[in-house]
C-alpha cells in the first residue's frame, strides 16, 4: 500500500548564488511542458546521481505555486554533511538533466486561518517564499518574522521586504535581534494559524512557548526535516526479498535498501512523514533512533525502525522488507 | 467514438437503461464468490480500453439524463451542494482538473482554451460555451466546484486535509447511497464513517485513512464499492427516504429482474495542487438484475455472494428484508460452475 509519487523529467536552467551558503536553482520540464502547480509548503524531491550513490534529497519548492513554467529550490552548502548539498553546489551545473518528484505537501497552510504568522530561521524561509506568493495572489493575511545569522546570509530578505513591507520583520543574529516572541504571540487575532521552519532549537522554542499561552495543537504547525546523519558501517537482513545488505558509513538505511534494488516506500526523508516506518523482525544491539515519528515507547519496543535517518549499531538487525 | 446520449429518467416512469455497450463495461465489483471488505486501492491510471477506468473522469450514455436529474435535485434542495468558506481554492482545483481531464479525454464533446487567466469551456453535450476568468467567481453563474460538478456525473466530496485527518468540507451529493452531505458537513474521516459496522474493529479505517493522507499529486486512486438499490434511483438520500425507501416493498418474484439494481460506486481520489485537499468523485452506475445475469459469470457470482454475506452487511446496506427474494431469484442462474478469478466477464 505504498503511495508514492510520479517523477518528473527537468533541465537545469539557472544557477544562481545568492551567498556564501545558498544558491538557488531552477528547472522547466525537460520535454517543454508545464509542470504541475503546487500548494505552498510543498517540497519536491531530488535526484542526485553521484558515481554509484544516488542521493535523494528534499527540498521546499520556492517558486510561485502558479507558475508552471519554472520550479526553483533554494540549497544551503553544508560542508560536514553527507554530500548532497556539495553535490548541487560544485556539481551541477546549467543543463543538466535531472529527476525530481512531483510536488509533496507536509506543511501546507491551514485555508481556515484568519491570518497566517509565519516564523523562519535561516534556510526554513524556503517554504514561506511560496507560500506568501500563494496568499499574496488569494488576498490571504499573513504576517512573517524571519531570523538570519547575518544581513549577508538573510537569503532573499530584501527581496521580501520590498514586495510585502508592512508583512515583513527581519532579524540579524550579529546584531543581537532577536524576536519578541511571548509579546508576539500575545498580541495575534482569534483565528490566527502559527507557522514555524527553521533549526531544531527554535521549532522548539516556539512551539513550547505557544503551548505555554495556551495555543491550541491545531493551531500551530512546523516543518523540521532532518538530513540523515553519518554513523559507523552496519550490517541488516532484509527478510522479505531475502538479501543482506551493508549500510555504509555516509549511507541512510534507506539509501542502502534502495540500493539493493528493494522498492521501499517513502515521502519526506526526514523521519517527519512516517511513510518509510519499518517493522523490525529480530535484533541483537542498540537503535539510534533519530526521527519525529515514533513515540517513545515504539522507540523503546525494538518493533520499529524510520530507515531515512535512523541507525543501529550491534551484531544483528532483520527488518520486514 | 461517439457516445449516443439516453435519453431517460431515474424518476416517475424510470426509463433508465443501458445499451449491451454499457453491460458489458459495467464495473462488476466482486473478484471471488465471497464479499468482505477490504482497502481495495489501486491506482487510478487508466485501465482497458473501452471500460470504465479508462479515462480520469467517465463519460457515458447516461451524462445528459444524469445531469438533469442533479439539476432536479438541487432546485428541490439546495442544501445537497455546500463548500465551507475556505475550501474555495479546491473548488478551482477541482474545475481545472475536469476541464482538463474531459477536454483531453473526449476531445470531440469537451474543448478548454485558456490565455492566462482567460479560459474559455465549451461542453458541446450540454450546449455550454462559458468564458471566465480562472479564480475569479464572479466571472462564473456558480462558484468554481457547483459550476463544474453540475456538468460531469457522480457525486464529489472535496476533503480538507489537516491534523492528520480529512474533513468532510465541500461537496456535490445528489446520487449517493443514503448518505447526506447536508448532516457529514464539517465532519472528520472518523466521524463521517462512525455508521459502518465491523469495519472498525477490523481496522480498515485507520489503514485507509493513512493510505488517502499519502496521495499525492500525480498518483490517483481509485477503489469500489456497492449496495442495491429497488428501481434505478440515482438520489437515494436520507433527505428523500420517505420517497424511495417504501419503493423496497414493491418487489415481488415476477418485477425483481427488472426492478431491482446493483448499484456500484466507482470511487477514485486525487490530491488537488494548489489546496493540498483531495478530491473524492463518487460514480454512480447501476445495472438491472435481468441485465447483469446476461453475463453467466456474473450471475453465478452474484447469487453466491447475496447468499452468503454477513447479516450486519446486508442489514447495513439495506437489502436483508428482500435477501431471501433475491437469492431465490439469482439462484437459477447459478449451475454450480466455478467461476473463473476476477471481475472480468469469460
Amino acid at each position: 500500500m505504498s503511495a508514492g509519487t510520479d517523477k518528473l523529467a527537468v533541465t537545469v536552467t539557472n544557477i544562481v548564488p545568492l551567498n556564501d551558503l545558498v544558491t538557488r536553482f531552477e528547472f522547466q520540464r525537460s520535454d517543454g511542458g508545464e509542470l504541475p502547480t503546487f500548494s505552498g509548503g510543498a517540497h519536491t524531491v531530488v535526484e542526485m546521481r553521484d558515481g554509484d550513490i544516488t542521493r535523494l534529497n528534499p527540498y521546499s519548492l520556492m517558486s510561485d505555486p502558479m507558475d508552471q513554467s519554472t520550479y526553483a529550490i533554494s540549497v544551503r552548502r553544508d560542508d560536514a554533511g553527507r554530500g548532497g548539498s556539495l553535490f548541487m553546489h560544485n556539481r551541477v551545473r546549467v543543463g543538466d538533466r535531472m529527476v525530481i518528484s512531483y510536488p509533496v505537501n507536509l506543511f501546507s497552510l491551514d485555508l481556515r486561518a484568519r491570518k497566517h504568522l509565519m516564523i523562519a530561521g535561516g534556510i526554513g524561509i524556503t517554504p514561506f517564499i511560496a507560500q506568501i506568493k500563494q496568499l499574496a495572489a488569494t488576498g490571504g493575511r499573513f504576517e512573517l518574522h524571519y531570523a538570519a545569522r547575518s544581513a549577508a546570509l538573510a537569503s532573499y530578505a530584501d527581496e521580501l521586504t520590498a514586495h510585502h513591507p508592512n508583512n515583513v520583520s527581519i532579524y540579524h543574529d550579529d546584531q543581537a535581534q532577536a524576536i519578541d516572541l511571548v509579546h508576539l504571540l500575545d498580541g495575534q487575532p482569534l483565528g490566527t494559524h502559527l507557522y514555524v521552519c527553521g533549526p531544531k532549537g527554535m521549532i522548539d522554542w516556539v512551539r513550547a512557548k505557544a503551548a505555554d499561552l495556551g495555543w491550541p495543537r491545531e493551531a500551530v504547525h512546523y516543518e523540521e526535516f532532518l538530513a540523515p546523519q553519518s554513523g559507523k558501517p552496519f550490517e541488516v537482513k532484509l527478510a522479505l526479498s531475502n538479501k543482506v545488505i551493508e549500510v555504509g558509513e555516509h549511507q541512510s538505511l534507506l539509501e542502502a535498501i534502495e540500493a539493493a534494488g528493494v522498492d521501499a516506500p517513502y515521502l519526506c526523508r526526514g523521519g517527519a512523514c512516517g511513510q518509510c516506518e519499518t517493522d523490525v523482525i529480530g535484533y541483537d544491539g542498540k537503535f539510534i533512533h533519530r526521527d519525529h515519528w515514533l513515540d517513545d515507547e515504539e522507540k523503546a519496543s525494538g518493533k520499529k525502525i524510520m530507515p531515512c535517518v535512523s541507525r543501529f549499531e550491534g551484531k544483528t538487525l532483520v527488518l520486514d522488507r | 467514438m461517439t457516445i449516443q446520449f439516453n435519453d431517460e429518467t431515474f424518476r416517475d416512469d424510470y426509463s433508465f437503461h443501458n445499451s449491451d455497450r454499457a453491460i458489458q463495461r459495467f464495473p462488476f465489483p466482486f473478484h471471488e464468490d465471497s464479499y468482505m471488505y477490504s482497502v481495495n486501492m489501486e491506482r487510478h491510471k487508466g485501465g482497458p480500453e473501452g471500460s470504465v477506468y479508462e479515462m480520469r473522469f467517465d463519460v457515458d450514455e447516461h451524462y445528459l439524463a444524469e445531469m438533469k436529474d442533479r439539476a432536479m435535485v438541487l432546485a428541490e434542495d439546495p442544501l445537497r451542494c455546500q463548500s465551507l468558506p475556505h475550501m474555495t481554492l479546491a473548488g478551482w482545483d477541482l474545475l481545472e482538473l475536469i476541464m482538463v481531464s474531459k477536454s483531453e479525454d473526449y476531445p470531440d464533446l469537451f474543448e478548454l482554451h485558456r490565455e492566462g487567466s482567460n479560459w474559455r469551456w465549451i461542453n458541446r453535450p450540454m450546449g455550454i460555451d462559458q468564458s471566465f476568468v480562472f479564480m475569479d467567481e464572479a466571472s462564473l453563474p456558480y462558484g468554481p466546484m457547483e459550476y463544474i460538478t453540475r456538468q460531469a456525473q457522480g457525486d464529489f466530496c472535496i476533503l480538507d486535509q489537516r491534523d492528520d485527518n480529512l474533513w468532510m468540507d465541500a461537496g456535490m451529493v445528489t446520487t449517493q447511497a443514503d448518505w447526506s452531505l447536508d448532516f457529514d458537513i464539517g465532519m472528520n474521516f472518523f466521524e463521517w464513517h462512525a455508521p459502518v459496522p465491523k469495519a472498525h474493529e477490523m481496522g480498515i479505517f485507520v489503514r485507509a485513512l493513512k493510505f488517502l493522507l499519502n496521495i499525492q499529486q500525480g498518483s490517483p486512486a481509485r477503489r469500489l464499492n456497492w449496495t442495491l438499490t429497488v428501481n434505478p434511483l440515482l438520489d437515494t438520500s436520507p433527505e428523500n427516504y420517505h420517497k424511495w425507501g417504501v419503493q423496497k416493498t414493491t418487489l415481488t418474484p415476477e418485477n425483481l429482474g427488472r426492478k431491482q439494481h446493483l448499484r456500484v460506486e466507482l470511487q477514485t481520489f486525487f490530491r488537488l495542487p494548489r489546496s493540498n485537499a483531495l478530491v473524492f468523485p463518487i460514480r454512480c452506475y447501476l445495472i438491472a438484475f435481468e441485465d447483469l445475469v446476461s453475463v453467466p459469470k456474473w450471475g453465478r457470482r452474484l447469487h453466491r455472494v447475496l447468499r452468503d454475506i454477513p447479516d450486519e452487511l446486508a442489514t447495513y446496506k439495506g437489502f436483508i428484508d428482500n435477501r431471501p427474494m433475491l437469492v431465490d431469484y439469482l439462484s437459477q442462474y447459478d449451475d454450480g460452475a466455478e467461476t473463473s478469478p476476477g471481475v472480468w466477464p469469460d
